[in-house]
């Protein structure tokens, strides 16, 4: 019980702890929302959220199928143009400055997304290589990630012949090859068991730990608990916003299930 | 440039892994290269041709003599009346009924005239009145003999003047069709498979969802299409090569140009095809509607490529509509520079309006590749 | 069970309909070929593009040009003074013919009553080469004539009457409008029902029809009833624009013609399916379709291209295209008005390749499902 453990630790945000990131960027946020909108015609997909991440916190973010958690992410990591409002993802605006962003973020999206056809090596080549890591440092992470994954046997094997557990962690730990500030989740769990789930769990733990912020869709309430703080979006609103302590409080309920079934009834 | 490195090599990798798609770059254009070669020629020989000869004289003997002698003719039978003949072109089993009338030896020594009927099918048109010009021109050349048995003088008393006609056919003097469809289908056939390739590649990354993966990426839209247009290129070239060694050996087609004004138009070819694969791909959510729309596209190239129809037979308003057509220019300047060893100013009109177009489509492909919603 | 078939049907109809891609092939193609065909895919040669070489500079080879011009079908383009200067016209695609007139034309011609005048063709496409040559000879031989003050029928001379069955002003639309009839049947029906059926069965929906109570063959009834409607107002379409567009008559029975459309659809169907049985995903096939399907029906089926020029092998790989013997039907019963009775055996034939094929598609089917 790793996750549970760490997680103690780790119900305030914890910028504070690398004091030194403070004096290189003045933000002290990783990721700032001010009334993001998104319309698609008539449609408010997003309605005017705001919230902030701190550096290094792993933020939840919840809401039922439909809610506008991916239109919001999308804006986010620059694939989606808001129509209102502003946002800065680690200090940079998503309006005029998408590039810097793409440097400093690392993506998963739910559709499983590396190429099936390449080996587990080359598909880190690959994404390393369009990031621009140099050829040294492809092979050092290559075999880092290799490594902490336990996949020594598999190095040459297609990625499309692992289990989908495996392939998540993968996608994961390739999200994050360009060690990234801040990595965005969209359901990154969907479809695994609960035992691939935790050890998935452990690995967002240690990229936090290594002062990364996580940015992470669910919809498994359980996982919200993992989380420092979570949001939770109905309708296009963030409804609900602090720790899960917090929400659990001001709810008057024990278990985030009840939190969210109160929120999506009302 | 590191970065579109990496992008050139992982399509390489998904190029080679596929299975499928080795034997359809290598085999399948060359099979396709070889039996259109052989099939898709206008070509007309194995006439079926029925002969009425009602006159059973010397003459008509002679004449039939010379027909059956001609290697363009299939004698399928004798039909004892024209009304058998006309059934037997009724049924389709004969193409043209040749009717010498009776009496036609006698005719033609008392009136100094005859007359030779010829029924011809002519559903398809082309290839009725070439059939019905061959069997003409051996008609007039019997003709001619006849008439130079006899002294023919005219009012004057002197021999009429006569105008001889020696023909040449430069480049071709074999008059084999192979020579004229082998360098065009070869063109015909890497410009398509480019465009479907490419056609289908984006669509691809996008039905499995590695596009949006890319997109993340602080990845240049340049960078992402020539990482996407240079191994297609690679591949078109290969192709090339392989087909004109194909059709060098086993067609023995002429190779009379510089092979380098063939690559180098090529490349600048595909360079465009890729441009509007890319396009096309870009616009389309699926892969099935990328084929669909390349289909449409590729067929009415073809049609109005000037490769089995000279453009110079359409209309002027059709003609316009093929200065649009990559595979039109490809075509033309295989055959001028491959058979007639046209050099690079000879074809640089080609040249000309391929860069526009090469510059064009490929606009449209960045700028419909869209990062962003 | 009617009931729900007919459900099945219009859904699947309304399905096809949605999608402006497959609208544009289902209806946007036929009319392109036809227009395509009809109007641009043609060989005659008109406004030939020539250039003289006159080495003579006489009278009579001046009036020669003049003759050789005046007819419309030969363009003048350049005089050339070399042979370079006629072989750099044609490697720049600028003339499709030379014309040399040796010098002393008029001289041998009145005093030696013999004299040359050579014709060069770029031979490049024999055909045109030689229509265009065979061409510039009869002028000549006109002009010849016309200098003996022989014009008229000289004596001694065989002339040959040439009659034109079916199609006595040679329009190439009397060719091309049963091919494309032919060609746009085996596209629609075939390839589409084998890509629909594919995507089912990759995208894993056709697991999901198989379970629902309806029998299997009725699914693949609905799934291919769509098409086959389809595809026969696509015959009805391409028929009526070459009837208005393009004079094509039907001198024989509409019905008969229609007939054995249905006939010919429903060989069409079944390959489709055989097809969609075999292949795994939509991409392979597309391929199948397109090299075992279009390819051939487009090269070997006599429409396009002259089977009896081909080699023996093409010719009995031809004799199992089902377009070749549809072709025939369609021609004897549009243009030569033959009854049943001519067109009952290709017709069968046609029957025949129905039964086996839907016994494949049958027996495929069982073992992939069963």
């Amino acid at each position: 019980m790793r996750g549970a453990h760490k997680r103690e630790e780790r119900v305030q945000p914890r910028s504070w702890q690398k004091p030194e990131e403070h004096k290189t960027k003045p933000m002290s946020y990783a990721i700032e929302a001010q009334n993001l909108t998104k319309r698609f015609g008539d449609f408010t997909a997003v309605d005017a959220i705001s919230f902030n991440v701190a550096q290094g916190e792993i933020f939840g973010f919840l809401g039922a199928n439909g809610a506008g958690k991916t239109t919001a992410i999308k804006m986010l990591i620059g694939l989606s143009r808001p129509t209102e409002g502003d946002a800065s993802i680690a200090g940079f605006d998503v309006y005029r400055e998408t590039d810097q962003i793409k440097e400093n973020i690392g993506y998963m999206s739910q559709k499983f997304s590396l190429y099936e056809d390449l080996t587990i090596a080359e598909n880190i080549r690959f994404y390393g290589g369009i990031y621009g890591l140099s050829r040294k440092r492809i092979k050092t992470k290559t075999t880092e990630i290799i490594q902490e994954l336990g996949l020594e046997e598999y190095v040459n094997r297609l990625v499309g012949d692992l289990p989908l557990g495996w392939k998540q962690r993968l996608a994961f730990a390739i999200a994050g090859v360009h060690d990234p500030k801040i990595i965005f989740l969209d359901e990154p769990t969907g479809g695994v068991d609960p035992a691939t789930r935790r050890q998935f769990w452990e690995m967002i733990y240690e990229a936090a730990d290594r002062g990364v912020t996580i940015f992470v869709t669910t919809h498994y309430m359980d996982e919200a608990e993992y989380c420092n703080r979570i949001s939770i979006m109905v309708d296009g609103r963030i409804e609900a916003l602090g720790s899960p302590a917090e929400l659990k409080q001001q709810f008057q309920t024990d278990s985030m299930d009840e939190v969210f079934l109160k929120l999506v009834r009302a | 440039m590191q970065r579109l490195l990496y992008i050139i090599q992982k399509e390489f990798i998904q190029i080679f892994r596929n299975k499928a798609m080795l034997p359809m770059m290598t085999v399948v254009p060359i099979v396709q290269l070889i039996i259109l070669s052989y099939a898709a020629s206008n070509e007309v020989k194995n006439i079926r041709l029925a002969i009425v000869n009602e006159d059973h004289s010397p003459t008509a003997r002679l004449l039939v003599q010379k027909i059956e002698a001609a290697d363009r003719f299939l004698l399928i039978d004798f039909p004892a009346s024209v009304a058998q003949g006309d059934d037997m072109l009724q049924t389709g089993e004969v193409d043209i009924v040749l009717t010498i009338p009776s009496q036609f030896e006698q005719h033609f020594y008392r009136e100094k005239r005859g007359n030779i009927q010829l029924l011809v099918n002519a559903i398809n048109g082309q290839q009725a009145s070439v059939g019905a010009a061959y069997l003409n021109i051996i008609i007039q050349s019997f003709n001619q003999e006849l008439q130079a048995n006899l002294k023919i003088v005219n009012r004057n008393g002197q021999p009429p003047a006569f105008i001889n006609v020696p023909t040449a056919n430069w480049y071709n003097p074999e008059l084999n069709f192979k020579y004229f469809m082998a360098p065009g289908i070869l063109g015909e056939l890497v410009t398509i498979l480019v465009m479907l390739l490419t056609a289908m590649n984006v669509v691809r990354e996008r039905e499995i969802g590695t596009i949006e993966q890319i997109n993340v990426t602080p990845i240049k839209k340049w960078q992402f299409i020539l990482g996407k247009l240079i191994p297609f290129l690679g591949i078109g070239m290969v192709l090339l090569t392989v087909g004109l060694t194909a059709a060098k050996l086993l067609f023995g087609i002429p190779m009379q140009g510089s092979l380098f004004v063939i690559f180098a138009f090529c490349a600048l070819n595909l360079t465009a095809v890729l441009g509007l694969g890319l396009f096309i791909s870009n616009l389309s959510d699926t892969q099935q509607q990328a084929l669909f729309t390349t289909f449409f596209f590729v067929i009415i190239f073809i049609l109005m490529s000037g490769l089995f129809t000279p453009i110079e037979s359409m209309p002027q308003w059709a003609q316009y509509l093929t200065i649009p057509n990559p595979i039109a220019h490809f075509v033309s300047v295989m055959r001028s520079v491959l058979l007639k060893g046209s050099t690079f100013w000879d074809v640089i009109y080609h040249f000309r309006v391929t860069v526009v177009l090469a510059v064009v489509f490929n606009t449209l492909a960045v700028l419909s590749y869209r990062k962003v919603e | 069970m009617i009931k729900i078939f007919l459900a099945f049907v219009r859904k699947e109809l309304f399905h096809i309909l949605r999608d402006p891609r497959t609208l544009a092939i289902l209806f946007g193609m036929p009319v392109a070929l036809v227009l395509i065909f009809g109007y641009t895919v043609t060989n005659e040669f008109k406004d030939a593009s020539v250039a003289i070489f006159n080495e003579a500079n006489d009278d009579l080879s001046y009036q020669l040009v003049d003759h050789l011009t005046a007819s419309g079908h030969l363009k003048l383009v350049t005089s050339v003074r070399t042979t370079a200067e006629l072989e750099q016209a044609f490697q720049s695609n600028q003339v499709k013919m030379g014309i040399v007139i040796p010098a002393g034309f008029e001289d041998d011609f009145f005093r030696q009553r013999k004299a040359d005048v050579q014709l060069i063709a770029d031979a490049t496409e024999p055909n045109y080469a030689t229509t265009l040559t065979s061409y510039a000879r009869q002028m000549i031989a006109t002009f010849q004539q016309n200098q003996n003050g022989t014009s008229g029928v000289q004596p001694y001379q065989v002339s040959t009457e040439i009659r034109m069955f079916y199609n006595p002003q040679l329009e190439g639309a009397y060719n091309f409008v049963p091919g494309t009839v032919a060609l746009i049947l085996m596209l629609i029906c075939a390839m589409m029902t084998s890509l629909t059926i594919a995507k089912e069965k990759e995208t894993g929906t056709m697991d999901l029809l198989l379970v629902s109570p309806l029998p299997p063959i009725v699914i693949i009834l609905g799934k291919v009833t769509p098409y086959a409607i389809l595809s026969f107002i696509d015959a009805i379409i391409v028929l009526f624009l070459g009837y208005y567009l393009f004079d094509v008559p039907v001198r024989g029975s509409l019905v008969l013609l229609l007939a054995l459309v249905l006939l010919y659809l429903l060989v069409a169907l079944a390959l489709g399916v055989l097809i969609s049985t075999k292949a795994p995903t939509q991409q392979t096939a597309m391929m199948t379709s397109m090299f075992a399907l279009l390819m051939p029906t487009m090269l070997l089926s006599g429409f396009l291209f002259p089977i009896a020029s081909m080699p023996s092998l093409l010719q009995y790989i031809s004799k199992i295209i089902p377009a070749k013997y549809f072709i025939q039907i369609e021609q004897a019963i549009m243009l030569k008005a033959a009854g049943w009775d001519a067109v009952a055996f290709p017709a069968l034939i046609l029957f025949i390749m129905l039964i086996v094929l839907l016994t494949a598609a049958w027996r495929n089917f069982q073992v992939v499902y069963k």
